[in-house]
């Protein structure tokens, strides 16, 4: 019987959530495809994430190296092109985070198997792989054929799937490290963080995040000012970060924060993926935009669908009014 | 230093309402304005920056039919020295893993110390022609990448990690490296620039010149096949105010008000 292979993805000590969304829909997978679920777990001293893992697969497959502490996509390409080569899993799933993007596609190569990245969905239709994914930042899905192979790799979207905690538990096997020699070409140096900013959009109970739609700083007083009437402090997605109008720190979605404040108000954001992870949880969200198909708006609790440039001042005005 | 950035020419789509066409396997694209991949961009930029800081060559190359010459137009304008269009019917339907077959055909008869391209394709976003086009070479590559320095051989990089991380990692020269925006901030091109740009050759090259088989690249070549578009089930719909800024901004008001936010 074959397998089903979910790499466990963990950084600075912590299992990343993604691990537990890939158990999940691979435990679903292994059962329809009647194939057995194993996890893959490399590091240094990383037994605990082992038995953590192992209540979620009935197998962990456990490389232990000093050279495998933290990620680095050739020692981990070598180790899994050596496990898919003996074991020739039926599937093996990869987070499609910055680790998994950096790892999947080169070993996919190497091995010469085909690789669909960034999947929302998974199902095999006789011994063919059906993918679902995203194109045009979300405004529509694609649902694909995969290459006819035997073993298959994937890239999973973050939490594009619920973790679920099933019960089992599972049997761990600790199978020695390939890497003889020192890993040369590539090497990880260090973490690092991001400078402190001055304002902390986690904290903040209103946020008014401002997406490409502002199309010019010079835009960036008024929708200031409708978060000041609010009470609120300004956020927003990558491309304000992109073009240095806001810093870093206020930044919502995968590579910046993830928020929950009481209202937000998204305005000129299309709702790409990766800023809807990062506000999707907000208790009440409003969202302004252009486009009627705009993404934003199967996430939003109400949305305007006008000029932003007509919308935000007159809403600033409003409030402020309001309040006297 | 000579540098090679793959480009891509995109349908700018972040705020443009898009149809699905007739075929039900792509969108339509009459009316879209097309431009470089955002990210291609930023790595064209980055090319160009590391060029005038320690010399060499830019090469920008590109897939695709005649109209992707704009696209390559603008490299060329920006500080790009060379340009190269790969173009041939047989490309149709290519994947990204086709893509970066016929990448590594053509670069591996150039010289180059570094590959630069985008981390992803705004339009299909498989974020994977870097890697695989690196592996292809044979030699290293690093994703999502914020920040380079150069020394002695290798090229240390900032990789953009989730939530505001980075890592610091060192790739062996040469490498592909794939760029994630925000690294720089792309300089907007003079009137003299694209003057000049006008006048340069686009060198265009089909898939006989490259020497892969027909079999190697567009549909046959690829490991995905699309079978239809569509458009997202909602997982919840907003509910739409309708009316004037005035009629829309009472309702909001009403709506905080209700909630104790005002």
């Amino acid at each position: 019987m074959t397998e089903i292979f979910v790499l466990a993805e963990h950084r600075q000590g912590q299992i990343r959530d993604i691990t537990f969304e890939m158990l999940t829909k691979g435990k679903e997978l292994a059962e329809k495809t009647n194939t057995d679920l194993t996890a893959v777990l490399l590091g240094k001293d990383v037994k605990e994430h082992a038995k953590t893992i192992s209540e979620y697969a009935k197998k962990v497959f456990l490389v232990e190296d000093a050279k495998l502490e933290n990620f680095n996509s050739e020692a981990y390409q070598k180790v899994l092109s050596n496990l898919t080569k003996e074991h020739k899993p039926l599937l093996t799933m990869i987070g499609h985070t910055s680790f998994g993007v950096d790892l999947a596609p080169s070993l996919a190569a190497a091995l010469k198997l085909p690789l669909a990245t960034d999947c929302i969905d998974l199902a095999f239709e006789g011994e063919t792989l059906v993918i679902t994914r995203q194109m045009y930042g979300g405004k529509v899905n694609v649902k694909a054929k995969v290459r006819k192979s035997e073993s298959y790799i994937v890239t999973v979207r973050q939490a594009a799937f619920a973790a679920q905690k099933p019960n089992i538990s599972g049997e761990t096997m600790e199978v020695s490290s390939p890497l003889t020699e020192e890993t040369t070409e590539k090497r990880f140096i260090e973490y690092v963080s991001p400078p402190p900013g001055g304002v902390d959009i986690t904290a903040a109970e209103v946020l008014v995040g401002i997406g490409r739609g502002i199309k010019d700083e010079s835009n960036m007083p008024m929708v200031e000012e409708l978060a000041k009437a609010l009470g609120g402090v300004l956020a927003c997605s990558r491309p304000i970060v992109d073009k240095g109008w806001l810093s870093t720190d206020r930044q919502v979605g995968s590579s910046g924060k993830t928020v929950k404040p009481k209202l937000y108000i998204a305005l000129g954001i299309s709702g790409a993926f990766q800023h809807v992870l990062g506000m999707k949880n907000s208790d009440l969200i409003i969202a302004v935009n252009k486009d009627s198909n705009a993404p934003i708006f199967s996430f939003a609790d109400y949305g305007v669908v006008d000029d932003l440039f007509k919308i935000a001042p007159a809403l600033k005005d409003k409030i402020q009014e309001l309040k006297g | 230093m000579d540098i090679i950035v793959c480009v891509k020419h995109v349908p700018e789509t972040a705020e443009a309402e898009i149809k699905i066409d007739a075929t039900g396997k792509a969108i339509e694209k009459t009316g879209l304005v097309f431009d470089i991949n955002e990210w291609d961009d930023y790595a064209l930029e980055e090319a160009v920056r590391i060029k005038e800081k320690s010399g060499g060559t830019v090469t920008a190359i590109t897939v695709g039919p005649e109209d992707t010459d704009s696209t390559l137009r603008k490299c060329l304008a920006r500080g790009a020295d060379k340009a190269m269009r790969l173009t041939d019917p047989k490309f149709q339907g290519s994947d990204s893993y086709a893509i970066a077959k016929i990448l590594q055909s053509t670069i591996k008869g150039l010289s180059f110390d570094l590959i630069l391209t985008g981390a992803l394709a705004g339009d299909d976003g498989y974020t994977m022609v870097g890697p695989i086009l690196a592996e292809l070479l044979g030699i290293q590559h690093a994703t999502m990448v914020k920040k380079i320095e150069f020394d002695d051989g290798v090229a240390k990089v900032n990789r953009e990690l989730e939530g505001g991380l980075e890592e610091k990692t060192e790739v062996k020269m040469p490498a592909v490296l794939s760029i994630q925006t925000g690294i720089n901030e792309p300089r907007y091109v003079s009137i003299m620039g694209i003057r000049k740009a006008m006048k340069k050759e686009i060198k265009v090259l089909g898939l006989a010149d490259i020497g892969l088989s027909e079999s190697e690249v567009g549909e046959t070549g690829s490991w995905i096949k699309v079978e239809k578009i569509f458009v997202p089930p909602a997982e919840k719909q907003a509910e739409f105010i309708k009316g004037s800024p005035e009629e829309v901004t009472t309702k909001i008001a009403e709506i905080l008000k209700s909630r104790g936010l005002i």
